[in-house]
């Protein structure tokens, strides 16, 4: 196995699963100034895919494309953490995965922008921005709605409770990202743990939410061996296109 | 035509100059910044470019845009690079751009997070509607005293 390759496809799919959910906000967000805010937010995400994607598909070194690896896939090679691909039903559950999400990118990219590899580090540093004003906006919301009405509130715990088990997965450290780190590529993901740990508490806190009492995490979503039964269905929406005219280009 | 060896790089700028960016024409590409070097090599130009956002739809139009610029003064072999790294950041948006961008409406990056004043009555009594608005580089803010909305470009 190439750990570069799976370790691009990682950041790539990461990107491009949750840039593909946000996506299917547009149009039907609960007040337009969300609308724009979540299509600005898919549209940073797809961005940064084309870049991941672009440098792993360089990596492989078998002639794909960025959009072959996006469009032409199945799940069981996407290596996207499974907290980004579950449905998002109501907007408190999509903004506290994003929230959840932006916490890791954050210190994540940080870290990478310092990669031994030069075209990580320049991906990362680039994407560092955009998650940075994410995280920005998603903190914000999740304290303004945990802060907010009796309702909006048991949503939001809600929507914690139900994304907590997925959470963990962020957190890695296979033979991949063991092989990251030896290369001084990356830092193994699990390191993160501490900084992403502190900022959910005060952000938390602050949305007067609690924090789950659960330390059991999935996997199964960043090595490909067990996806959630909704990423086939994601795809299905999402390769369309792709699936039924082969090749078609703008 | 002109040949590409009779023309200098200086003369590539100023026509580049004259290149607007596709979404905000008051300003060129050269004053919003991502246009990070030319380099002309025997017949051919390459212009190395910095995308303002990743995903930003503008920069595809922006690269046909110098193509179509730049073959107006006879030059077709040109060579466009993409460079990611550094990042681009509105610090290299021009004085005249940031000017230009005040006049047009909206209001300047500032390194506090917001605008100074509304860039229509000047006054500082403003408030932000969203953080994203109508293009990834820009938010959208409201002025209470003469209360219209208007564009504040992100600081990043």
């Amino acid at each position: 196995m190439d750990h570069l390759f799976e370790f691009l496809l990682r950041q790539g799919d990461n990107a491009l699963v949750l840039g593909h959910r946000t996506s299917e906000w547009c149009g039907v967000a609960p007040a337009l100034e969300e609308d724009i805010a979540l299509a600005n937010t898919a549209l940073d995400l797809i961005g940064q895919t084309q870049l991941w994607l672009g440098y792993a598909a360089e990596v492989e070194g078998k002639g794909r494309s960025a959009n072959d690896l996006a469009y032409l896939r199945d799940v069981y090679d996407f290596r996207n953490a499974l907290m980004l691909e579950v449905p998002n039903n109501d907007f408190g559950r999509t903004l506290m995965r994003q929230f959840l999400f932006d916490a890791f990118q954050v210190p994540w990219l940080t870290a990478l922008s310092a990669s031994s590899d030069e075209r990580v580090a320049g991906i990362a540093a680039k994407s560092l921005k955009e998650a940075t004003y994410h995280l920005e906006r998603s903190s914000e919301t999740v304290i303004a709605l945990g802060d907010g009405t009796d309702e909006s509130n048991r949503r939001m715990q809600d929507a914690l409770d139900y994304l907590w088990p997925y959470a963990g997965e962020l957190f890695g450290q296979d033979a991949t990202d063991q092989a990251m780190q030896d290369a001084g590529v990356a830092p193994v993901p699990a390191s993160m743990r501490s900084v992403w740990d502190t900022q959910i508490e005060q952000t938390l806190s602050a949305a007067c939410l609690s924090r789950p009492d659960t330390s059991f995490a999935h996997s199964g979503g960043c090595n490909g061996s067990r996806h959630t039964e909704h990423l086939g269905h994601m795809l299905a929406v999402m390769q369309t296109l792709q699936r039924s005219y082969p090749g078609a280009v703008w | 035509m002109t040949a590409v060896s009779d023309i200098s790089e200086a003369q590539i700028w100023t026509y580049l100059e004259s290149v607007p960016d596709p979404e905000i024409p008051v300003i060129s590409i050269v004053d919003l910044g991502v246009v990070r070097s030319v380099e002309i090599t025997g017949k051919s130009v390459e212009v190395t470019i910095t995308p303002t956002y990743s995903g930003c739809p503008a920069m595809a139009v922006i690269a046909m845009d110098i193509e179509t610029g730049l073959a107006k003064h006879g030059i077709t072999d040109v060579h466009l690079k993409t460079q990611i790294a550094p990042p681009w950041t509105t610090d290299w948006l021009s004085e005249k751009g940031l000017a230009r961008l005040a006049d047009y409406g909206i209001a300047a990056p500032q390194k506090a997070g917001g605008p100074a004043c509304c860039p229509r009555c000047q006054s500082k009594a403003v408030e932000r509607v969203s953080q994203f608005g109508s293009t990834p580089c820009k938010a959208q803010w409201r002025c209470t005293d003469c209360l219209e909305p208007f564009d504040y470009f992100k600081c990043i």
